[in-house]
């Protein structure tokens, strides 16, 4: 059944193939079996999944629920879940049991989807390789001895395992796509706003984003048309009516126009990667496309932009834990200062640290205009560089990242190397767009992705394309050995 | 611009972390190079250029002024490290 997709489950529920709760329970075995090689899960909550899986088929035999009803999913732990852990990868957060649940959580929970536990994640979502997990990194299903990608590295993990068939992730700056690519599974970073963050926990605000992971673009656009939508609770949520993704997939692509970026694909690009990339632009000038050189030439300050942008946001967003009225809180403090440092020296771990001081630091008095003004500016800057490409292009294609999954242990030490992970996503969420990442061929045996990237609110084009790549290629079908 | 140990201690105090002497000067030789990264920005030409906040244009929605939200203070005290008759305690401040 772990080898059937999203779309094909929902069907075999309905036409009496197996119930919901056998399904559920598949998934908890092959979790049970196999994740101890992975480390995927933070949190199983396998009594609960066959609670929500029997209701699932209850209202499947009284004839209602919709697709996702009764499909089993992981959801990232960053999102939070009414009485279960939500740790967010954090010794800070590895007592705290939410209190109330995510408008993800709710929405899935409503359309019926079953969650199998809370995947594995770098802390607080900082990381590109999930190494900087307080439960210990996440091993790369194709390769153990590799990273995931991160930090959403749990979810796409578990998918390219067969562990579960949809998962959720979020993206600040590469944390959906580049797992996603690095896993050989599908992932979509939906336009900023256009998923809720209320009770998704807060990295960088004017970045974070949840999105879909699944092994294929259609099954993407399943668990993203049941995720997205306004919600009142979050100050940003996009007041816009979502688009009916499914119906979109199947359109044809003749004379759509693909921006290939000159900057994606200069000095550090893997050169196998590159063919990659031109073998996919390849396939999808054979269903209709027409490619265009474009430029962005503001691209390569996008790493450095978002260093100051992104830490500056998390130091603001992270004060928040003061080891005062819940999370982590230190043994004995001696007074309240002790109290706080303590409990957040000892709460968070070094990569979290790093950003926080980096943050304090660019927003200081004295260097605030050097630093995060210049960001802000420069951040402008990328921003009308793809504005100006989409005048003549209707999406950008390139890398989702410079090269396969790396080892574990090869980028850790090195903070500005492992950053630089990132450098073919970042910009995307600097101007907020929409960024999908689809398995497209392998190297050595590793999986690599290309990154699709749309304008403002064209996920369902983004999800047309990637589908009807899909249709005519098989690389998101390849399962790794040892996880058939 | 390299940061000194006494530097990151300084950053430290105004992020309210501890962080062990030992591990300091591991922490300034990092940030440096982080900062030496991002001051790469420098060669960016941004005279005139606004600044962006956000990405997308929008204003904040406002929403009539009422009471929305419920008395929950024994659920989320219920996962607060130490409370007491209601309260949340933390180390004396005021002798």
């Amino acid at each position: 059944m772990h080898d059937l997709s999203a779309a094909e489950l929902a069907a075999g529920l309905r036409k009496g193939d197996f119930t919901s709760q056998e399904l559920t329970r598949h998934f908890l075995d092959r979790i049970g079996r196999l994740d101890e090689r992975l480390n995927s899960f933070i949190t199983v909550t396998a009594d609960q999944a066959l609670a929500e899986a029997a209701a699932a088929d209850r209202r499947l035999a009284a004839g209602e629920g919709g697709p996702l009803t009764g499909i089993p999913y992981a959801h990232k732990d960053i999102f939070c879940t009414d009485g279960v852990r939500t740790s967010c990868g954090s010794r800070m957060l590895d007592d705290f049991i939410a209190p109330y649940d995510a408008t993800v959580t709710e929405r899935l929970r409503a359309a019926g989807a079953v969650m199998l536990g809370k995947t594995n994640m770098d802390e607080f979502a900082m990381g590109s390789s999930n190494e900087t997990s307080y439960y210990g990194p996440v091993r790369n299903p194709w390769d153990t001895d590799r990273v995931p990608g991160g930090s959403s590295g749990g979810s796409a993990a578990a998918v390219a395992a067969g562990l579960a068939p949809l998962a959720t992730g979020t993206d600040t700056g590469g944390s959906i796509r580049q797992p996603a690519a690095l896993c050989g599974i599908t992932g979509i970073k939906p336009t900023y706003g256009r998923v809720s963050r209320w009770g998704m926990i807060a990295f960088a605000s004017s970045l974070d984003q949840g999105g879909a992971m699944a092994r294929s673009a259609e099954d993407c656009a399943l668990l993203l048309q049941a995720m997205a939508g306004f919600d009142p609770r979050d100050s940003t949520s996009a007041e816009r009516p979502v688009d009916d993704y499914l119906a979109a997939l199947a359109r044809p692509l003749e004379g759509l126009r693909v921006g290939l970026p000159r900057e994606y694909f200069g000095e550090g690009l893997d050169p196998r990667m590159a063919g990659v990339v031109e073998a996919a632009v390849g396939v999808l000038e054979g269903l209709g496309a027409q490619r265009v050189e474009i430029s962005l030439p503001n691209m390569e300050l996008s790493v450095p932009t978002y260093y100051i942008v992104a830490p500056a946001e998390c130091s603001s967003n992270l004060s928040r834990y003061d080891g005062v009225r819940f999370g982590y809180r230190c043994q004995d403090p001696v007074d309240l200062e002790d109290l706080y440092k303590r409990s957040r020296g000892e709460g968070f771990g070094a990569e979290v640290k790093r950003r926080i001081m980096i943050g304090t630091y660019a927003l200081s008095a004295g260097y605030y205009d050097a630093y995060y003004l210049k960001a802000q500016q420069v951040r402008q800057l990328i921003v009308e560089d793809f504005r100006r490409a989409f005048e003549s292009v209707d999406l950008v294609l390139g890398p989702t990242s410079p090269t396969p999954a790396f080892r574990l242990g090869e980028k850790v030490d090195d903070p500005v190397t492992m950053y630089l992970s990132d450098i073919y996503t970042i910009g995307v969420n600097l101007a907020g767009l929409p960024g999908m990442s689809v398995p497209a061929g392998f190297i050595d045996g590793l999986p690599a992705g290309v990154q699709l990237i749309g304008n403002y609110f064209d996920e369902a084009r983004l999800l047309n394309v990637a589908h009807r790549y899909q249709q005519a290629t098989d690389w998101h079908r390849r399962t790794p050995e040892g996880f058939a | 611009m390299g940061l000194k140990p006494s530097d990151v201690e300084g950053i430290a105090h105004l992020a309210r972390l501890r962080i062990a002497p030992e591990d300091v000067p591991r922490y300034a030789q990092d940030l440096s190079s982080i900062l030496a990264f991002v001051e790469r920005l420098e060669a960016a030409d941004t005279e005139g250029v606004t600044p962006l906040a956000h990405p997308l244009d929008m204003a904040q929605r406002l929403r009539p002024d009422e009471v929305t939200e419920t008395d929950q203070r024994e659920r989320f005290q219920a996962i607060a490290p130490r409370v007491e008759q209601g309260l949340y305690l933390v180390p004396k401040v005021i002798e």
